[in-house]
């Protein structure tokens, strides 16, 4: 799997309330909606800017915080193709694999903001195309991988009922 | 090798030799969902084609992120909760009843060996108990209803030796806010953590809560305590269920042991906008304060409130001050009123809210203003965590955010104590 875009770069510490405000997802169940305020304490404008396929590129910890699935759904449902971090917190990246978000963990710091991107799955690698590096990517557990290449925890239950790794 | 209690719960739960690092799945004694999560994991439990719970008697929804409902979008979710729960055959509680990791605690549906998800992050306020408990997403939660079992990555566990008797007016808030600003917010990212020591052991178990629950501001998935006599007193006034303590084993492998001699520990306070931007109070003191919230599944139990009432007593919050009281839960509401606590709290100026997370996660009940200053009891102080982002909010223990109230301005409360 081949993903292409463009970085939105932001910092450490991420945390879901600044991915979707707790004042927003509350209320509804309609991620096309929340998908609308996705980053928007940290950067209003973000939804406006970001175009199919863009990527997120943070520090450390992204996604820290609350246990909300609408955190990885609302940068879903925004178009952004993958999130790149140089580390997760534990619930949003089991909640990304879950829904189907793909998490690159990786050295961030050698791509800035808008920086064009290219990341490969099968071989590890992310190609920073606007600086002709490449930057290793830190591999998935196999059950992740696995449910991510069934579209998600929900697909993997249609599929088989039940967990099945085997 | 040894093993740590969380390798041990693992074992059992799963049947297999688990060791940290492996994958594996395990079966679940206790689910609970809430309002803000349970919505969308409904959602997901019809799109995996489910259709029966695996156990009913084994799951819990909780309304009281937003409860009782401020709109009518809200509104629809909790219906769709109450709809739901009724044709399963799950427990509800309904608007009113608390805060859900309260009411897991104090209802009893969690004891010593349990292995529990929930779907909040601060799930992991039950390893107090000598449990394994940790915070899922919605899809999660979904699998789990639908199949009593999840995945898990066995954690490394990092322990926390606490040592040193707390001195009179700090807390078991203080000495958690003191290790997260120590450790880092994502410093036992993926681990679980033990907190054990002499500290631990002399807190009561309702304090022990208050440390168990911000091992999520560290990172962790779990946190987790030892198996004493306070736990099973307190477990066996509350559940049916049958204690199965765990112990780690002496040749146990550790990530990490850090030590900490707390003696001497002074009043912390968490600064905007994270919560491991931690310095002593006195760092901070006499910054004004517009708000001020005592309540939360961190610090809204009945010590808590006793804590603000001895404070109050006699006093009247400072003008310019709003005080927001929520008890964590209607039995610790009524215990409170059958105290005389809240007749103290009221007379001195305080609004008292139903019992929930309202003011905490920003849904109602106390949102603030632009370039407010906020004191809380709670967790979480990130931008925008309580409905706006140009509020400040720092987090403390309610001795500290009652004796503030009282002052108008951050306040060291250890005089209260002399």
């Amino acid at each position: 799997m081949l993903l292409n875009g463009k970085a939105f770069k932001f910092g450490n510490d991420i945390n879901t309330d600044y991915i979707i405000s707790g004042k927003y997802k509350f209320k509804t169940l309609d991620m096309k909606e929340l998908a609308r305020h996705v980053m928007e304490d940290l950067d209003p404008q973000f939804f406006q800017k970001i175009s199919e396929g863009d990527m997120i590129v943070a520090g450390s910890n992204f996604g820290c915080g609350s246990s909300r699935e609408q955190a990885p759904l609302a940068i879903i449902y925004a178009g952004i193709g993958c999130v790149l971090a140089s580390s997760f917190a534990r619930i949003f990246y089991r909640n990304a694999i879950n829904t189907g978000l793909p998490v690159i963990e990786c050295d961030t710091s050698k791509i800035d903001e808008g920086d064009l991107l290219q990341v490969n799955l099968e071989k590890g690698i992310v190609l920073n195309r606007s600086k002709n590096l490449e930057i290793p990517i830190t591999p998935l557990p196999q059950v992740m991988i696995k449910i991510l290449s069934d579209g998600g925890l929900i697909k993997h239950f249609q599929k088989y009922g039940d967990f099945n790794f085997d | 090798m040894g093993k740590t209690i969380a390798e041990k719960i693992f074992s059992q739960h799963s049947g297999e030799d688990a060791r940290a690092g492996d994958l594996v799945i395990a079966h679940l004694d206790f689910i609970m969902g809430q309002d803000g999560t349970a919505p969308l994991a409904i959602n997901s439990f019809h799109e995996m084609r489910g259709e029966k719970v695996f156990d009913p008697s084994k799951v819990a929804f909780v309304i009281d992120h937003s409860a009782p409902s401020p709109n009518e979008g809200v509104s629809s979710l909790h219906k769709l909760m109450r709809e739901f729960t009724s044709k399963q055959g799950i427990l509800l509680y309904d608007i009113g009843h608390g805060v859900c990791h309260q009411l897991m605690l104090e209802q009893g549906h969690v004891v010593p060996g349990d292995l529990v998800i929930g779907a909040d992050s601060h799930t992991c306020t039950y390893g107090a108990l000598n449990a394994f408990s940790t915070g899922v997403g919605s899809t999660d939660l979904a699998a789990g209803i639908i199949s009593g079992k999840l995945w898990f990555k066995v954690p490394e566990t990092i322990k926390f030796l606490c040592e040193g008797i707390l001195p009179p007016g700090v807390f078991s808030k203080d000495l958690i806010l003191y290790l997260i600003g120590d450790i880092g917010a994502d410093g036992a990212t993926y681990l679980a953590a033990e907190y054990c020591g002499e500290t631990i052991s002399a807190l009561d178990v309702e304090e022990r809560f208050t440390i168990a629950n911000m091992a999520i501001e560290m990172g962790a998935k779990a946190g987790l305590m030892e198996f004493d006599e306070k736990v099973k007193k307190w477990v066996a006034g509350r559940s049916k269920k049958p204690p199965r303590p765990v112990f780690a084993d002496p040749d146990a492998k550790y990530l990490e042991i850090r030590k900490y001699d707390l003696s001497h520990l002074e009043p912390q306070i968490a600064c905007p906008h994270t919560v491991d931007n931690v310095s002593p109070v006195g760092q901070v003191e006499g910054l004004p304060v517009q708000q001020a919230f005592i309540g939360t599944c961190t610090n809204g139990r009945i010590n808590d409130l006793r804590i603000a009432a001895r404070i109050l007593t006699g006093k009247k919050v400072s003008p310019g001050v709003r005080l927001i009281v929520a008890p964590s839960s209607r039995q610790v509401f009524l215990d409170a009123m059958n105290e005389g606590i809240i007749q103290v709290l009221v007379e001195a100026g305080a609004a008292i809210v139903t019992p929930g997370c309202g003011p905490c996660v920003g849904t109602h009940n106390g949102v603030p203003s632009d370039g407010e200053v906020v004191l809380s009891t709670a967790n979480r102080n990130f931008k925008g965590r309580m409905g706006n982002s140009r509020a400040s909010i720092y987090l403390a223990s309610p001795a500290t955010v009652a004796a503030s109230a009282v002052t108008g301005r951050v306040t060291d409360p250890r005089p209260f104590f002399l």
